[in-house]
């Protein structure tokens, strides 16, 4: 076996909840942690004689994210049924696209180590409508909740060009992202707004050929963390597999497993024969929908720079770490605050150090946007100044931020009030220079007469003028000063 | 002529439809879905080389409705009728497989 390598191959299917008021066909309400079967209504029941009709926004807000994606974006796209048998879809079938998806033949760049990024296809994008939740109550029974029946789900699928956990991690880390950035989804993982679907296999070779074991799809993960074990677990189940029996690819030996969180191993589930016969036929109460020039430049219009090609700006064009970079566009918010700081004249890297080191501290704290701090940019971006131009001490610069969102006042007269200005005045500064020269003549002593201890006195006499000032006085000044008087 | 559909065939499709048919209306649906197959089968004969496939029969495109909430029905007229309920739910029998369509 020792010559034996195996490379994995994963596709994903994603399903993305985009944060419409309102559900996809009906106007209920769309809402997390409402009462049971209380955002319901005859349509999204599924009651036999009602219409369906399609929330503007939700197609809207699906072709945003094609565009995103660059997919191609047809002229012309439908809506068909796919049957489903299942308490949590009261119709018994999902309004879906099968054939003329709106979106198709795109890409997504995804961040490697190391700044690297690497193309994944997308094969399409698509809307369909969400089912309702099965609990399972102890007993013989399941209690059904169809509040999340109706709600707007874009689903996506990558071609299989991914290769690790890792790259399928951050592929789902990218997608969060973008989704937020572009405002279309809250893809907030806890309330199941992103879940995910991958499709893993392995290319094995060995002295006697290439062989592809069976696929797998894991069902139903809905967190990063499982989404990377789950399939680092199951190549590794597919290459024991393989070794032990052999068994390859072929048409019909696809099967589905689940993700046991706590024991951290994939499950086989069992499906019963037929299950997948979806019988999609075009769905004869809704109407296609066809998208003109005009409609889709509006359309258009609406995207952002989006946040890795904004990262990769900030280090090209900021010299920023890719760390910080990707700090920054963590989401739309705080790029956007820095991007408005930026044009305001800040430096760039001062105001990154403000914004990843105090800023975004103080959002944690106060669970809250960096908008919601009562500091615009263009405070920011004089607090960075003051900075630059020696008026304040970089530590300082902390302080005063803190005391900006504590008051809401300007960061100059915060300066002032905290008596945070550094004293550049070098009369009052050579007065107090004179008074430590005066104190220490040992000190003065080794730098006059030259020699090893030059340096190291020299910074003491420097410490002893900042001690007497507080830390007020800037040092470039007083370097100067002592420079000038000792030299 | 061959037969448009068979038995076997019409006992999938009620399977998969969740249909429990009897052995006579197996019968009796199969010669009748035959006939209707049949009949279809006489639009074949068209040439349809230049005709845009159809996705839907009217002629109208485009129709939306805002992003507006309206109030929903409530849970006790949701469950109204349901045959069972516990609590604010419906209750069903056990569902044992986990994999949800959507
Ligand atoms: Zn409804």
């Amino acid at each position: 076996m020792a010559d034996l390598k195996y490379k994995v191959i994963v596709g994903l299917e994603i399903h993305v909840q985009l944060c419409t008021k309102s559900k996809m066909f009906c106007g209920c309400a769309v809402e997390f942690g409402a009462e049971p079967n209380s955002r319901v209504c005859p349509v999204c029941l599924g009651m036999p004689g009602v219409l369906p009709v399609m929330n503007k926004q939700a197609f809207e807000y699906a072709v945003m994210v094609g565009l995103a994606l660059n997919c191609r974006i047809p002229m012309f796209t439908k809506w068909d049924r796919k049957s489903y048998y299942y308490p949590d879809l009261p119709k018994n079938y999902q309004i879906s696209q099968y054939d003329l998806p709106l979106s198709e033949n795109g890409y997504i760049e995804i961040p490697l180590e190391s700044s690297q990024t690497k193309r994944i296809g997308i094969i399409r994008a698509h809307l369909e409508e969400d089912a309702g939740k099965n609990l399972h109550a102890t007993g013989n029974f399941s209690q059904v909740d169809l509040n999340r029946t109706g709600t707007p789900l874009l689903e996506i699928v990558t071609e299989p060009d991914m290769n690790s956990g890792a790259e399928v991690r951050a592929l789902a880390v990218e997608l969060q992202r973008m989704v937020r950035f572009l405002g279309v989804s809250e893809a907030d993982m806890q309330k199941g707004h992103m879940r995910f679907e991958p499709n893993i296999n392995l290319i094995i070779t060995r002295g006697d050929g290439e062989f592809r074991t069976p696929i797998t799809e894991i069902k139903n993960l809905n967190s990063f963390r499982a989404l990377e074990r789950s399939v680092n677990y199951e190549a590794q189940r597919q290459l024991d597999e393989f070794i032990e029996t052999g068994i390859v690819m072929e048409m019909g030996n696809k099967t589905t497993r689940g993700w046991d969180d706590e024991k951290e191993v994939t499950v086989l589930q069992r499906e019963k024969e037929e299950a997948h016969d979806y019988r999609y036929f075009p769905d004869p109460d809704l109407v296609p929908v066809e998208l003109t020039q005009q409609w889709l430049d509006e359309i258009k219009s609406r995207l952002c720079e989006l946040p890795l090609k904004k990262q990769m700006r900030y280090v090209q064009e900021y010299c920023l770490s890719d760390y910080d970079a990707g700090v920054l566009t963590a989401d739309r918010s705080t790029a956007d605050f820095f991007d408005e700081a930026v044009k305001a004249g800040g430096e760039p890297k001062r105001l990154c150090n403000l914004i990843t080191q105090t800023g975004l501290k103080i959002t944690k704290e106060k669970n809250c946007s960096i908008n919601d701090l009562s500091v615009t940019p263009q405070s920011l971006a004089d607090l960075a100044k003051m900075v630059e131009d020696s008026i304040i001490s970089a530590g300082s610069a902390a302080t005063i931020f803190e005391a900006m969102v504590e008051t809401g006042k300007e960061p100059d007269v915060l300066a002032q009030e905290l008596n945070l200005i550094q004293k550049s005045d070098a009369g009052e500064l050579e007065k107090i220079v004179d008074t430590v020269l005066m104190e220490n003549p040992q000190a003065v002593e080794d730098v006059t007469s030259g020699g090893k201890k030059e340096k190291k006195a020299m910074g003491f006499l420097l410490g002893q003028v900042m001690q007497k000032t507080k830390g007020q006085a800037n040092p470039k000044v007083v370097s100067e000063i002592l420079a000038k008087k000792l030299g | 002529m061959a037969r448009r559909i068979d038995q076997q065939q019409v006992r999938k499709v009620a399977k998969l439809s969740r249909l429990d048919l009897t052995d006579h209306e197996l019968e009796e649906f199969t010669s009748q879905l035959g006939a209707i197959l049949e009949y279809v089968e006489k639009m074949n004969k068209l040439n349809t080389d230049n005709v845009e496939p159809l996705a839907h029969c009217l002629p109208v495109s485009n129709v939306f409705r805002e992003d507006c909430v309206k109030e929903s029905i409530g849970t006790e007229r949701a469950l109204a009728n349901a045959p069972e309920r516990d609590e604010s739910f419906f209750k069903v029998p056990k569902i044992l497989d986990d994999g949800s369509g959507a």
